[in-house]
This record gives C-alpha cells, sequence and structure tokens, in this order.
C-alpha cells in the first residue's frame, strides 16, 4: 500500500466513525482539525484501523502520534 | 456471533435505510440490517443511524431505560449494546454512569440516575477493584472472609437498586485478567487473584440464583474465546478499557439476549432438517444403512453430537421438530431403526417430511405445536434453504451453519437463542407434555363429541394464592404468554411477590391434572382494587398457557374467582380486555364468562372495559374437579 493507498483508508474509516463524508486526512491533519474527533473517537479510529488492516499499534506508537501523517508511516512500517 | 450471515453489501443496505423518510420504515430497515454479522466499525455505523432515527415510530418495538453502572470505561459498549438490541427488537435507551461512581449515583436521591429512571441496572464491575487489599499470604479463612465481604457489598448494591429504582438487576461475572504468579499452583494459595477471582464468581452466581438478580457471565464467553479476544492490555493501559472493543459486539449481544429471554422472547422449538444435518449422506438415496450416523467415522460422530445437544436442549424444555423433505415413511423408519440414532421419534414433537416448500412446513409446525413463528430456531445445512426461509419467514431464526458438520453445535450453542433465566418444573417436563398431548388428542380422535372427550380425561384443577415456591414459573407464565393473556402486562418476580402478600389483592395459581399426566401451573390471576370503588376488584392480569385451550380451565378459573372474591364482599369484577397482534384468540373471552361491556367510547387501541356483577354470576358447570393446593 502506498501512504495515499493508507490515506484513502483511514479517510473512509474516520468518515464511517463520525458520519461525516466531507472528512478529508492529509499527512499534516491532526485531531484537532477534525470536529468531533475526540479522544474516544481516537481510540475508536485506532481498533478499526487495526481491525481492518490486521495490524497491532504499540502502546508507546499511539502515544507518540502528534498527526495523520505519523500514524500512516507506522502503518506504513508494520504492513512491511 | 458467527451464527449470523455476513450482509451482502452493508454499505449500501444502510444507505437504503437512511434514504427512507418514513422512520418506522427507517427503523425496520436498521433492524433488518443488525440480524447480519456486523464488526466493530459497521456496529457504530448502524448506532449512529439509529441515533439520528425520529423516536417517534416505534411500533413493533420495545422500549426499555438501562443504567450501566461500572467501574472502567464502557463508552465503547453502548453502541454494540443498542444494535444487539435493536436485532432482538429492543430500543435500549443507555445511561452510562461516571467512571467508578456507581456508589454515589445509587444512593444519592438527586443523581442523574435517579432523572433517568433505569428500568433495568447492569452492575459491570472489576474483579481488581472487587480484591483490592487482600494481601498473597492471607490464609484460607482471610481470603475467604475478604470474598464475604465483597459479596455482601455487591449484593447491598443490589438491593439498593431494587428498593430505590423498582429495577431488574443484572450482575456481570468478574473477568479474571490478573497474570499467574506461581503459575499452576496458583489455584492452591487462597490469596492469589485468580484463586479469589474464582471463589467470587462462584459465591456471586450463588448469591445471583437467590436473589432472580440476572447474570451476564462474560468470564465465561472470556473462557470459550480466550482472553486475548476479551482483554487487550493495550486498551486498559490507554483507557481503563476491561471489555476489549472488538468483542464488543458480542459483550451486547450476549446482554441483549439476556434481556429478551427476561421479557419471554427467548425461543422454544428447535426445527431441525434431517439429511446432512441430523446425520451425514441423503436416506432417499444412499439408504438407512448408506448414511453416516455415530461410531466409526468422524462425520458420523458429528451429527450425533447435534443429536445429542438436541436431546439435552429438550431435556431443558426446548421443542424439538422435525422439517425435511423427505417420504415420510423413510425418514420416521431412521428414528425407528437405525441403531446409531440419539434421537427418537417420541423425542420429536412436531414431524414434518414431505416435498413441500420449507417455509410452508415451519407454519404448520408452528401451527401443530400452537406457538407463533417467531419462536422457532431452522437448522439446516443447505444454504438455499436457509436463504429462503429468512426471505420469507424473517421472523425465525436461521443459524448460519458451517460447511463443517463438527462446528454445527457450537454454531447452535454460541447464538443463544435459547437463552434462559430460569429452570422450572414445566420445563423438566415439557417433553413429557407434549408426548401426552398426542395421547389426549388420540382419545379425542375416538371420543364421539367434545363433552365425551373433556369427561374422558378426568381433569382436576389444584388452585390457591400465588405462592412463593412457584414464583419462577408464575413469572414465566406472565412474562412468555401472549396468547391467551388478557392485558400483556409484563412483571418482574418481585412485583409479582409484591402482589401476592398484598392482602388486598387476590391471586390465583392454577395447575391442570388430567388422566394423561400433571400439566403442570399454566395460568395465573392477578386481582387488584380499584380506586375509588370500594368492593371492585380489576382483573390485572390473566394469562393461560395454550397448552390447555379448549379445556374449559378459563371457566372453572372464573367460578373459582368469583366463589373466592364474594367469600370476601367483593361486589364486582372489572376486566379490560387490550388487543394485541397475538391475543385475539380470547378476544371473545369475558363476554362469554358473563361480563358486559361497559358503554365507553372505543379507544384508538381498541381497548375494551368489561364488568361482572358476581351476584348475577351463574356458576358454569365443568368436567373439572377442584383440588386444594
Amino acid at each position: 500500500m502506498t501512504d495515499q493507498d493508507i490515506l484513502d483508508v483511514f479517510t473512509r474509516i474516520l468518515r464511517e466513525l463520525l458520519a461525516n463524508d466531507s472528512i478529508v486526512l492529509r499527512t499534516d491533519t491532526t485531531r484537532s482539525d477534525v470536529p468531533d474527533w475526540d479522544s474516544f473517537m481516537y481510540v475508536n479510529f485506532i481498533v478499526a484501523v487495526e481491525m481492518e488492516l490486521g495490524i497491532k499499534f504499540g502502546v508507546a506508537d499511539v502515544e507518540s502520534f502528534k498527526s495523520v501523517g505519523d500514524i500512516v508511516a507506522k502503518t506504513r512500517a508494520l504492513l512491511g | 456471533m458467527n451464527c449470523l450471515p455476513n450482509p451482502s453489501d452493508f454499505r449500501q443496505s444502510l444507505r437504503a435505510a437512511l434514504a427512507a423518510t418514513d422512520p418506522g420504515e427507517r427503523l425496520n430497515k436498521l433492524a433488518d440490517l443488525a440480524q447480519f454479522r456486523l464488526g466493530f466499525l459497521e456496529t457504530i455505523q448502524l448506532d449512529n443511524a439509529l441515533g439520528k432515527t425520529a423516536a417517534t415510530a416505534r411500533a413493533g418495538f420495545a422500549q426499555l431505560r438501562l443504567a450501566l453502572l461500572s467501574s472502567c470505561t464502557v463508552d465503547h459498549l453502548l453502541p454494540a449494546i443498542r444494535v444487539a438490541g435493536l436485532r432482538q427488537r429492543l430500543l435500549i435507551e443507555v445511561y452510562m454512569g461516571s467512571f467508578g461512581q456507581y456508589r454515589q449515583e445509587l444512593l444519592d436521591p438527586v443523581s442523574a440516575l435517579h432523572n433517568f429512571r433505569p428500568e433495568i441496572i447492569l452492575l459491570s464491575l472489576t474483579a481488581r477493584e472487587a480484591i483490592a487489599g487482600v494481601p498473597l499470604e492471607a490464609t484460607t479463612v482471610e481470603a475467604e472472609r475478604a470474598v464475604a465481604g465483597a459479596i455482601a457489598d455487591v449484593r447491598q448494591l443490589w438491593c439498593t437498586a431494587r428498593e430505590t429504582f423498582k429495577a431488574t438487576v443484572i450482575q456481570q461475572s468478574f473477568l479474571d485478567v490478573s497474570e499467574p504468579l506461581f503459575g499452576s499452583y496458583d489455584r492452591l494459595v487462597p490469596g492469589t487473584p485468580t484463586r479469589l477471582i474464582a471463589r467470587l464468581n462462584d459465591l456471586l452466581a450463588d448469591a445471583a440464583a437467590q436473589e432472580h438478580v440476572l447474570w451476564l457471565d462474560v468470564a465465561r464467553a472470556s473462557a470459550r474465546d480466550g482472553l486475548d479476544a476479551w482483554f487487550d492490555v493495550a486498551r486498559w493501559l490507554q483507557g481503563k478499557i476491561e471489555i476489549a472493543p472488538q468483542s464488543a459486539a458480542h459483550y451486547g449481544d450476549l446482554l441483549a439476549r439476556l434481556i429478551a429471554a427476561h421479557r419471554g422472547q427467548s425461543k422454544k422449538c428447535l426445527a431441525l432438517d434431517l439429511d446432512n444435518t441430523l446425520w451425514g449422506g441423503v436416506i432417499g438415496d444412499d439408504g438407512l444403512e448408506g448414511i453416516r450416523l455415530g461410531e466409526g467415522s468422524a462425520v458420523g460422530e458429528a451429527h450425533a453430537g447435534l443429536q445429542r445437544y438436541a436431546k439435552l436442549l429438550k431435556d431443558r424444555g426446548v421443542i424439538l421438530a422435525v422439517c425435511s423433505k423427505n417420504d415420510l415413511a423413510t425418514a420416521e423408519a431412521a428414528f425407528r431403526e437405525h441403531p446409531e440414532m440419539v434421537l427418537r421419534r417420541s423425542d420429536i414433537a412436531a414431524f414434518v417430511a414431505n416435498w413441500n416448500d420449507k417455509v410452508e412446513n415451519l407454519r404448520v409446525i408452528a401451527e401443530q405445536l400452537n406457538i407463533g413463528l417467531d419462536s422457532l430456531v431452522f437448522v439446516d445445512d443447505n444454504p438455499a434453504e436457509r436463504a429462503r426461509v429468512r426471505e420469507s419467514l424473517p421472523m425465525v431464526a436461521v443459524p448460519e451453519l458451517p460447511a463443517d458438520a463438527a462446528h454445527y453445535v457450537r454454531c447452535i450453542a454460541d447464538a443463544g437463542y435459547f437463552e434462559a433465566v430460569s429452570f422450572t418444573d414445566e420445563d423438566r417436563h415439557r417433553a413429557g407434555q407434549y408426548a401426552a398431548n398426542a395421547d389426549r388428542q388420540a382419545l379425542r380422535d375416538v371420543s364421539q363429541s367434545m363433552d365425551d372427550f373433556l369427561r374422558g380425561l378426568d381433569m382436576s384443577v389444584v388452585f390457591g394464592s400465588i405462592v412463593p415456591v412457584d414464583l419462577a414459573r408464575v413469572a414465566q407464565l406472565i412474562n412468555k404468554t401472549n396468547q391467551f393473556n388478557t392485558t400483556t402486562r409484563r412483571y418482574t418476580t418481585e412485583e409479582l411477590s409484591g402482589f401476592a402478600a398484598a392482602p388486598e389483592n387476590i391471586t390465583f395459581q392454577f395447575r391442570l391434572l388430567d388422566r394423561f399426566g400433571d400439566n403442570g401451573l399454566v395460568s395465573v390471576m392477578i386481582l387488584r382494587p380499584v380506586p375509588d370503588e370500594p368492593d371492585v376488584l380489576d382483573m390485572d392480569s390473566w394469562v393461560m398457557s395454550c397448552r390447555v385451550f379448549g379445556r374449559q380451565l378459563e371457566v372453572e378459573a372464573m367460578n373459582i374467582a368469583v366463589e373466592a372474591a364474594q367469600n370476601r364482599g367483593v361486589r364486582a369484577f372489572r376486566a379490560d380486555y387490550i388487543p394485541t397482534k397475538k391475543n385475539g384468540v380470547i378476544s371473545g373471552l369475558y363476554e362469554s364468562l358473563g361480563f358486559s361491556r361497559l358503554d365507553q367510547p372505543l379507544t384508538t387501541d381498541g381497548v375494551s372495559r368489561w364488568r361482572l356483577n358476581l351476584a348475577e354470576y351463574h356458576t358454569r358447570p365443568t368436567f373439572i374437579i377442584r383440588r386444594g393446593q
């Protein structure tokens, strides 16, 4: 998967989670840029990504993510 | 959840549901979608759509308020609970207590919990809190004392929940997420967490049985699925989440089916296909000797395993039926002659084998057994038959059997169709009663007239006030009876015991016996005073099991009730008939018993009000002899 493929998956998941089709994620997007993306929905997002892609982030990874780009990079590494 | 079929196109179906402008239609479409196996994300999407659906159109759905009180994070369980509720046609409004504040909320009379007025209170507690402070070196006596203290504490919560809210209480078992300390030896050391939690669950389950508290056994589910499915340490560290999000859907389903069982919505009958379901192969082609069943082949053992499981279900009160495309004689011969058959012909209450459409045959089975189609579970290895039944009879539960017969039993068992909240004498003897019904039918066939038949039954009725020892059965009748049910009011065991204890009420339970056996406790009446009308009693509830329809019991019961009421100085009975989709069979009941309809404008919901002046009542003769309790 390219970074763009991963971004597309993330965008779809977050749209479905928040029932908001206007969301478009970019690598520099942060949680505060997206309405309703609170800490609860952040955990849901992480869970949904893990289940959909069959990967598992470490707790240190999740704690260090600053932007969507960080999650994309880690996902790419885990998908190897 | 493996018993549910996968949705063909979830997103498309969800869009179609959301596009429905009529809220009732939309709700029904969403409920249809809830019948499929949904993932984590799909569950949240369906819940979102449900939340956006107007609360006005709720015909065909029951509504209830559930308070989830927890000592850890449970936010992520809410969508799954609502969606699983929707699957059972329950619209569950969930109140989530503040994290760890459940004690204060239960006790504080102005808390948000009080404003919510919960009908069900679910206590979802973590073991680490319950056993905190017990030292590893605790002696057996100290450990038992600590466990007893924790149990007493939880019982106090139950008591408050009941007394303050009149709520039904559900207690969740404790999940054991502790790590081994000594290894296998852990279970032999009184103060280890795993030992303490095991004791806690054992004793708390005993207490729940005593107190009629409903038991949500997540510990058992996690033992079956594996702890990793239920507990994810990363989620615990990230947000004090004990039930892992990937098990949320399973959790919701366990809870919703428990609530449905409590409301009397569990299935009653297992309708089984024969070829490649109850045995391997096709008996019409392979012959009696050619089918694979029992010892000698793993496949044969798998099918015999399904038969054994069906037999166990029968022993706990589930009715068995056969629904097969076969020649009747060939199919019945297998039951009578095949040495490896576990099920006997007499185990099957309704046996339908012919070449008709199975949809039609399931209707016949429901009619023969006098139960609703929504009480049936249809088990068939053939995906085409399953799809056809799902399409034509959406109220029939159809498990998505796996391809491998080895896993048939697990699929049916894990679906929880027959979830129960009690195990009564009636359950234990139900199969025998259905067999006796066949004998009664035979008597009816040879009787010249209805009177001959009824006289020949040698019936007697045993009756009295509702007594504590029979409360579970009384609650089961009140909550499960749909046909002979004048008002369809549902009551908890606690409420019923309150009615029985109140001296101003008159309550009855009736047991019908005949020469073929004891039909069990089959009817309940609750008469309560009418405010502002002294000496008048209102027939709050009157239910009767469909097993004894047409046996004059309703007449003799009324004779008995009138006599007892007159001895208490009651002048009149008032009775409402509240029509539902299922109780049309008794629409003429009160008129036939001599009640007069009160002149009042017909309400929109068709409720009619009736009155009987006891002085004008003529005792009607029946063929039933009375016996004291």
